[in-house]
């Protein structure tokens, strides 16, 4: 049985309800404006803020990829310029249910880890479709020369991935679990968005799943709270 | 407890995960409860997992939007005080 995720419903029922922004929040609104008088300065003061926090973001996921110097302090000034166009554009939607600063931070996050993906798919360190079945015991840490039904699981794995899972899905999970290749990588590699991407390893992970219980090498249940 | 544990935590759904696009509409809202309540790990555990179990769930699950995450909390918790 695959598994089902809860995409129909709505991530917070019980979301904040709208609230007047504390007074801090109020005061980035009132020099953002489009009236604002001191409106440049505002602006001014909101790219420094998120050059900043750009820079600490880029300098913190430098290990994972291959960046440096001059090329990311590029990408965290881009991000931080597309930054504060998407937030002056959708100053009418904060509804005050977080602080200003939060919310803002969240579009310059989100603007570095899209640059990041992208640079990362610009200069891929191995081709998507390869499919390299060696590295599939080293991606679970299972060991095939301990135990023969060590052996037997991985066979049954490499056969459900190629048996029950469709093309689009088999393609998506070799590269990413195989490959290695960032789920960003692969959401612009094939012309999508990271939630598509992701609901199709959600779906491609359950019925790997099930078709392992069904040969009794793992338990057939989806999520509970155990081990969390 | 499964004799493959990597596997089993990979293979493991969350019938509550919502998803990337949800959980990264809302995670500005959920890194505040997190700034503001007791440490919790990972994605949130006590009382904002309690309040937002679908992006708990999410989170656990999806490496890229739990990076997003931890960045966010990094920088808003950067503006906070002691």
């Amino acid at each position: 049985m695959a598994a089902t995720r809860a995409a129909a419903q709505p991530a917070f029922p019980e979301l904040t309800p709208h609230r007047e922004p504390d007074p801090e929040s109020s005061g980035w609104l009132s020099v953002l404006r489009e009236d604002a008088p001191d409106r440049q300065q505002g602006i001014a003061k909101l790219h420094a803020m998120l050059v900043r926090a750009a820079r600490a973001e880029v300098s913190r996921r430098a290990s994972g990829f291959m960046i440096g110097g001059p090329e990311s302090d590029d990408l965290a000034h881009h991000a931080a310029a597309d930054a504060v166009l998407a937030i002056l554009a959708k100053l009418d939607t904060f509804r005050g249910e977080s602080r200003f600063t939060t919310w803002a931070y969240r579009f310059v996050i989100l603007e570095v880890s899209a640059k990041i993906g992208r640079h990362m798919w610009q200069r891929p360190t191995v081709a998507m479709d390869n499919e390299q079945w060696d590295r599939l015991p080293e991606r679970f840490g299972i060991d095939p020369s301990v135990h023969a039904q060590a052996r037997d699981l991985l066979t049954a794995l490499r056969h459900a991935i190629e048996q029950n899972l469709t093309p689009h899905q088999r393609r998506v999970f070799i590269a990413i679990v195989l490959n290695a290749v960032p789920l960003d990588a692969v959401t612009l590699e094939l012309g999508s968005n990271r939630d598509a991407i992701y609901k199709t390893m959600f779906d491609a992970r359950g019925k790997l799943r099930a078709a392992l219980a069904a040969n009794g090498y793992l338990n057939d249940d989806t999520d509970s709270d155990e081990g969390r | 407890m499964s004799d493959y544990p990597a596997l089993d935590r990979f293979l493991r759904t969350d019938p509550r995960d919502v998803g990337c696009d949800q959980a990264l509409a809302v995670l500005d809202l959920y890194v505040e409860l997190i700034l503001a309540g007791p440490a919790e790990p990972a994605g949130g555990t006590g009382a904002t997992r309690e309040r937002y179990p679908g992006v708990t769930a999410h989170l656990l699950a999806c490496g890229p939007c739990h990076d997003d995450y931890q960045g966010l909390l990094i920088a808003a918790g950067s503006t906070r005080g002691p």
